[in-house]
C-alpha cells in the first residue's frame, strides 16, 4: 500500500516538474495538435488525398476550393497533409514502440543473465550499430518492396540496438541492488527476478528513450519516402515532398513545398522537446539541450 | 610502440577483419533470399545483355548450390568484382569509383567546416549560458536538429539558384565549358559546391554545438576551472586552454563514431543537389531497380563507414592516455 503511495506521489512530483518545464508543455502541444489533425482528418476536409482533380485542377495555386492548393495531378494538397499526419504518427509510435520493446527485452536478459548468452546479444546489437542506418533501411524497404508495415518494420530493424544496449547497462547496476537479492533469497525464479523486479525499474528510461526514438523514426519515414520508397496507397509528408521535387516545378509551387517540410519539422521539434523534458525530470544529468 | 598498443592494434584488425566478414555475408543474403532476389531479376531484366548474364553466370557460379554461390562470392568481393549494373550494363565497382572521389570532397569540407564551428558556438554557448547569444545558438541547432536536410537544401535550391539565381542547380561543374585555367576550374567547381556544402554543414552542426555546449558545462564545473580563477588567469585563457581543450574529448569520439549518421546526410544532399557522388548513386540505383548497384554501393558505404570507425578507434586509443597505457 504505501508503495503505490509512493508511487503516485512520486508521479505527482515529476508532474509538478514537467508543468514548469516550458519546453515540455510546448512539445506536448505541438504533438497533441497533430494528433487532433491525424484523428479529425475526414472532418477537416471533403477531399480524397488520392484522388486526381479534373484538368483544370492541376497546380492551381491555394484559393478557396482548395485552401492550400494542388499538386501538378490536381489532388488536394491540404487532404495529403492531414492525411499524412496519420502516416508520420502511426510509423514514429509504431516504430518506436517495436524497436524499444525489443531493445528492451534484449538488454534485459543480456544484462540479467550475463555470461555466453550476454556476449552473443552484444555481438548481434554491435553488428546491427556498426552498420550505417540509413543506407540500410534503403536496402531493406528497396528489397521487401514498398509498403507502410515495410517501413515501420525496416525502421525498427535498425532502431532496436540502441535501446538494447541502454537497458543492458541500467540492468547490470539494478541487478546489484539488494532488493534483487532479497527476491532471489526468498526463491523468486530468473524470469520473475527479470519481468517483476528490474522490468518495472526500467520503464521510465525506456519512455524518455521512446518518445526520442518516435522523432527520430519519423524523420526516417520522411527520408525514406523522399527517395521513393513510400507506400504509395498512403501518402506521407516525405512522399509529397518526393513528388514536388522529381515533378520539377518546386520553383513555381512554393504551396506544394513549404506544408509538408515544415509539418516534418514541427512534428519532430514536438517530440524531441517532449523527450528531452522528461529527460530531465528523470536524469537530470542526461538532458541533450 | 609499446606492447599495449600493439596489443591493442591487434585486438582492433581481428574485430575488424570479422566485422567485415559478417558485413558481406549478410550482403550475400540480404541480396539472395529477400523477395528482390537480385539473380532471379537479373534474368528478367531486359536491359541486362546476354554477354552480360552469360559472364555473370560463369563468374558467380549462379547455376551451382547455394553454399557454393556463396564461397564464390566471398572470392569475387574480395577480389573486388561486385557484378554488372543493370541500368549501365557496366561493372559496378567502375561506377562505384568513379562517383567516390566527390562524396569524400563533400564530405571532408563539411566535417571540418562543421565541427570547427560546432566546437566555437558550443564552447561560447557553454560559457555564456543563460544569455540571449546562448539562447540564440540553442534554438538555431534545436531548429537545424529538426527540419530534415533534404528539405532544407530544398528550400536554399528554390531561394537561391531558382528565385534569386546566384547558384547552380546542381552537378559539380558547368558543363561543356572547358576552363581556361585551374583557378578557374576550381572557383567553378566552389560556386556548385556551396549550397550543398551549407546543407550538409546545417546538418551536422546542430549536433556539435549540443556536444560540445554540454561537455563545456561538464568542464566548467570542474575543480581545475576555479582553480584557474584562483590563480588569477584572465577568461580568455581559461576559456580556450582549460575548458575547451578538456571539454574536446567527447566530440572527437562523436565525430570518430558517427560515420554512419554523417553518411545519412550525404545521401539527403546529394539526391536534392544532383551531386553525383556515391549516395546519389544509391537513389540512382533504386529509381532505376538496379539490385546489383544498390547492393554494391552499400557494400562499400558499410564497409568505408567500418574502416572510418577503426581508424578513429586507434588514433583514439593513442589520444586517450587511459588507452594507450592499458
Amino acid at each position: 500500500m504505501s508503495l503505490s503511495n509512493d508511487r503516485i506521489s512520486l508521479l505527482k512530483y515529476y508532474l509538478s516538474i514537467f508543468k514548469r518545464s516550458k519546453q515540455g508543455v510546448i512539445g506536448l502541444f505541438i504533438i497533441i495538435v497533430f494528433m487532433l489533425l491525424a484523428i479529425s482528418a475526414p472532418l477537416l476536409t471533403p477531399y480524397d488525398p488520392l484522388k486526381l482533380g479534373s484538368p483544370d485542377e492541376l497546380l492551381t495555386p491555394p484559393s478557396l476550393t482548395h485552401i492550400l492548393g494542388t499538386d501538378d495531378l490536381g489532388r488536394d494538397i491540404f487532404a495529403q497533409l492531414i492525411y499524412g499526419s496519420r502516416v508520420s504518427l502511426l510509423v514514429g509510435f509504431s516504430a518506436a514502440f517495436i524497436s524499444i520493446t525489443l531493445g528492451s527485452i534484449i538488454g534485459l536478459i543480456a544484462g540479467y543473465v550475463g555470461g555466453l548468452v550476454d556476449e552473443l546479444l552484444m555481438r548481434m546489437t554491435d553488428i546491427v550499430m556498426v552498420l550505417p542506418a540509413l543506407p540500410l533501411m534503403i536496402v531493406l524497404s528497396a528489397l521487401l518492396g514498398r509498403s507502410l508495415v515495410n517501413i515501420i518494420i525496416v525502421i525498427s530493424i535498425v532502431g532496436w540496438p540502441y535501446s538494447a544496449r541502454v537497458i543492458r547497462s541500467q540492468v547490470l547496476s539494478i541487478k546489484e541492488r539488494p532488493f534483487i537479492e532479497a527476491a532471489r533469497c526468498i526463491g523468486a525464479g530468473r524470469f520473475r527476478i527479470i519481468f517483476r523486479e528490474i522490468f518495472p525499474n526500467v520503464i521510465p528510461l525506456m519512455i524518455a528513450e521512446g518518445v526520442l526514438y518516435i522523432a527520430s523514426a519519423i524523420y526516417s519515414e520522411a527520408v525514406l519516402s523522399f527517395l521513393g520508397l513510400g507506400d504509395p496507397m498512403n501518402i506521407s509528408w516525405g512522399m509529397m515532398l518526393n513528388f514536388a521535387f522529381s515533378s520539377g516545378v518546386i520553383a513555381y509551387a512554393w504551396w506544394w513545398v513549404l506544408p509538408p517540410g515544415l509539418s516534418i519539422g514541427f512534428i519532430i521539434l514536438g517530440f524531441a522537446l517532449l523527450g528531452n523534458a522528461i529527460n530531465e525530470i528523470l536524469n537530470p544529468r542526461s538532458r541533450l539541450f | 610502440m609499446s606492447k599495449g598498443q600493439v596489443k591493442y592494434i591487434l585486438k582492433k584488425v581481428l574485430s575488424l577483419l570479422i566485422t567485415l566478414y559478417i558485413v558481406i555475408t549478410i550482403n550475400f543474403f540480404l541480396f539472395r533470399i529477400m523477395p528482390g532476389n537480385a539473380v532471379r531479376l537479373m534474368f528478367l531484366d531486359p536491359r541486362v545483355s546476354k554477354e552480360n548474364i552469360d559472364l555473370m553466370m560463369k563468374k558467380f557460379g549462379l547455376d551451382k548450390p547455394l553454399w557454393m554461390q556463396y564461397l564464390i562470392y566471398i572470392r569475387e568481393t574480395v577480389s573486388g568484382n561486385l557484378g554488372i549494373s543493370f541500368w549501365k550494363n557496366e561493372p559496378v565497382i567502375n561506377i562505384i569509383m568513379s562517383r567516390l572521389p566527390q562524396t569524400i570532397i563533400l564530405l571532408t569540407i563539411a566535417i571540418i567546416v562543421s565541427t570547427s564551428l560546432g566546437i566555437i558556438l558550443g564552447a561560447y554557448s557553454a560559457w555564456r549560458k543563460g544569455s540571449l547569444t546562448d539562447s540564440v545558438i540553442l534554438g538555431l541547432s534545436l531548429i537545424t536538429y529538426s527540419i530534415p536536410s533534404f528539405w532544407n537544401g530544398i528550400l536554399l535550391l528554390l531561394v537561391f539558384s531558382f528565385w534569386l539565381n546566384l547558384f547552380p542547380l546542381g552537378g559539380t561543374g558547368s558543363i561543356g565549358i572547358s576552363h581556361a585555367s585551374l583557378m578557374e576550374q576550381i572557383l567553378d567547381f566552389a560556386w556548385h559546391s556551396t549550397l550543398p556544402l551549407i546543407t550538409l554543414i546545417l546538418y551536422y552542426l546542430g549536433g556539435y554545438v549540443m556536444i560540445m555546449r554540454n561537455s563545456m558545462l561538464d568542464v566548467l564545473s570542474e575543480d581545475y576551472i576555479v582553480a584557474a580563477y584562483a590563480k588569477g588567469l584572465s577568461d580568455k585563457r581559461i576559456l580556450w586552454r582549460h575548458a575547451v581543450r578538456n571539454a574536446l574529448l567527447p566530440v572527437t569520439t562523436v565525430t570518430a563514431l558517427n560515420f554512419g549518421w554523417m553518411i545519412a546526410g550525404v545521401i539527403e544532399v546529394e539526391v536534392v543537389f544532383s551531386w553525383p557522388g556515391v549516395g546519389r548513386l544509391v537513389y540512382d540505383a533504386i529509381i532505376q531497380r538496379d539490385y546489383p548497384l544498390l547492393q554494391g554501393a552499400f557494400l562499400i558505404i558499410a564497409i568505408s563507414v567500418i574502416i572510418a570507425n577503426f581508424i578513429s578507434d586507434i588514433i583514439y586509443g593513442f589520444l586517450d592516455p587511459r588507452i594507450r597505457k592499458g
